[in-house]
């Protein structure tokens, strides 16, 4: 069988795993050797590759495995620190709200007018990316995977070995983490 | 008035399975009332569309 897939649309790819691996890893020259790791290891497997899954969601499985690794043996050489020190700031958004639950004024959704023509600007999606980047490791995984690269959230549960009513709370705390970033970043300021 | 903590959460439910009836009527009225939630709510729709158009721009941008 010929196959169908071709290292044009590997390329085609490798932004957005880069941007997963970056989020994952918070490390340009680790998230480079991924990557291209993972191209490597697609090519080379590529008669594996079944049609019913989607290429993205192909590689993005070889990606996560990647990045596991990398992980487990950089944990042995980084102090443990390094690795939790994020779960401090998982638990911003319940500021947003008061502790009776309604919204803390200055955290609010405030209007964005016309939001339909951010995506016009160039400048906005360098906005959307800084905001993406900036959501904590865990939260922004599963908001890349799930908004992003339009995974079901059945498949994101099972994958990351999370529970779906802790999958509910973070896509929670990453929508309005994004959202939050993105009034503060660019519709406060845009006319 | 129901929490807008609960509610935004049932929003954002909404956008991974299908709510239930009753959760649908709670989410419809609470969002009659707060502007805030309504928002939201909104918000969340075109976050959902820049999310999949900024994986378009992506994959198109091929100087990475």
């Amino acid at each position: 069988m010929e196959s169908v897939i071709d290292d044009k649309l590997l390329a085609k790819e490798r932004k957005s795993l880069y941007l997963y691996a970056m989020m994952r890893l918070r490390d340009a020259d680790l998230a480079e050797d991924a990557v291209q790791d993972t191209l490597i290891a697609a090519v080379q497997a590529l008669d594996r590759f079944e049609q019913r899954s989607s290429l993205r969601t192909w590689l993005m499985a070889i990606l996560r495995n990647k990045i596991t690794d990398i992980v487990r043996s950089r944990a042995r050489e980084l102090p443990i620190g390094d690795l939790l020190d994020e779960n401090a700031s998982e638990d911003d958004v319940e500021e947003f709200f008061q502790t009776d639950g309604h919204w803390d004024g200055a955290a609010a959704p405030r209007s964005w007018g016309q939001p339909e023509y951010a995506a016009e600007r160039a400048q906005f999606w360098t906005v959307m990316e800084r905001c993406i980047e900036g959501l904590p490791l865990r939260t922004g995984e599963v908001f890349f995977l799930r908004e992003v690269v339009g995974e079901s959230i059945d498949d994101i549960c099972k994958n990351l070995g999370v529970t779906q009513t802790n999958c509910s709370v973070m896509l929670f705390r990453a929508r309005a983490r994004l959202r939050m970033c993105l009034e503060e970043k660019w519709f406060k300021g845009a006319p | 008035m129901e929490r807008c903590r609960r509610i935004t959460q049932l929003v954002s439910d909404g956008l991974d399975r299908r709510l239930t009836f009753g959760e649908r009527l709670r989410v419809r009225f609470h969002l009659a009332i707060c502007s805030a939630c309504a928002n939201f709510e909104k918000q969340m729709q075109y976050i959902r569309g820049y999310s999949r158009a900024f994986l378009e721009r992506m994959s198109s941008d091929r100087d990475n």
